[in-house]
């Protein structure tokens, strides 16, 4: 050993070779966006946790054929995804199924919450969970394709074409569905939020 | 080009990502420095992305971390990876 971080592909050969400790520490760098994605399709923490655990079991048995084209993390999110929408798939009839497909992106308008003036929440508003929770709600509300692309977007923070390559739609799609789920997340919180008067106090 | 206040909110997205023609930005600004609602909407859309931005806003649950090594822990022990290829990849 002369010291030096391995490298992603020096890991994974190591960890194919028999260094199955090794594997701990590729996944931990992923743990967050993992979990966020399974969370942003089935919306319950429990099951978006059980989907990770399986995931990351599915990732090990099948690392001799990851072969370095992508990164890690999004191969392993990938597989995440999958399994996610899998576990939802089978949680959920034939007819709300078809019903969610059928939601998707027609040319209806989206009208956010008219206001006249806003006061600016800060981000230190963000210790006081009852605000974490009203947050977590509105996205909750959101039906699952726009709840992926919000997710991916703006808290994971990838880039249009990351989120359009995770999600297998077009760029354009990925802004159609954004500029949804913003309006539609305005229109649920900032009524709510502006009542409040939110400020950066603990409780 | 004068924009009606529908237009704005279509391109308000856009406009928080920074991703617009410079003439749709140029009409855009000038119609938010009159319409106090399409500013507000703005002002609004913005702040809650950023507050959703913000890591706090979805931690990970407690614990997580710790369970997901402990069941890797006790299922690697059983076995080694292998080459089949991830069937939905």
């Amino acid at each position: 050993m002369d010291g030096q971080p391995l490298t992603e592909a020096e890991m994974i050969s190591r960890i194919v070779a028999g260094e199955r400790e090794l594997f701990h520490a590729l996944i931990k760098s992923c743990e967050r966006a993992v979990f966020l994605t399974a969370y942003s399709v089935l919306k319950s923490e429990a099951d978006a946790e059980e989907v990770v655990q399986e995931a990351a079991l599915k990732a090990y048995k099948a690392l001799g054929s990851f072969r370095g084209e992508a990164k890690f993390s999004t191969w392993l999110v990938k597989i995440t995804l999958n399994e996610a929408r899998m576990r939802l798939r089978r949680s959920r009839s034939e007819s709300e199924i078809s019903l969610q497909e059928f939601t998707d992106d027609g040319d209806s308008d989206y009208t956010p919450a008219v206001l006249t003036d806003w006061r600016e929440i800060p981000s230190e508003a963000l210790d006081r969970k009852e605000l974490r929770e009203v947050l977590q709600r509105a996205l909750d509300e959101l039906p699952e394709m726009y709840r992926e692309v919000l997710i991916s977007r703006d808290v994971r923070e990838m880039n249009i074409q990351e989120t359009a390559h995770l999600l297998g739609i077009s760029e354009g799609m990925v802004k159609t569905r954004l500029f949804r789920a913003r309006l539609m997340m305005q229109k649920m919180l900032a009524p709510e939020l502006r009542m409040q008067g939110w400020k950066g106090t603990k409780g | 080009m004068a924009l009606d206040c529908k237009h704005v909110w279509r391109e308000i997205s856009n406009y928080i990502d920074g991703d617009l023609d410079p003439s749709v930005l140029a009409s855009m600004e000038k119609h938010l420095a009159h319409c106090r609602h399409c500013a507000a909407i703005l002002d609004s859309t913005r702040n809650i992305v950023y507050l959703i931005a913000d890591e706090r806003t979805f931690a990970l649950p407690s614990g997580f971390s710790e369970r997901l090594h402990a069941r890797l822990e006790s299922e690697l022990e059983n076995s080694g990876p292998d080459n089949g290829v991830y069937s939905s990849w």
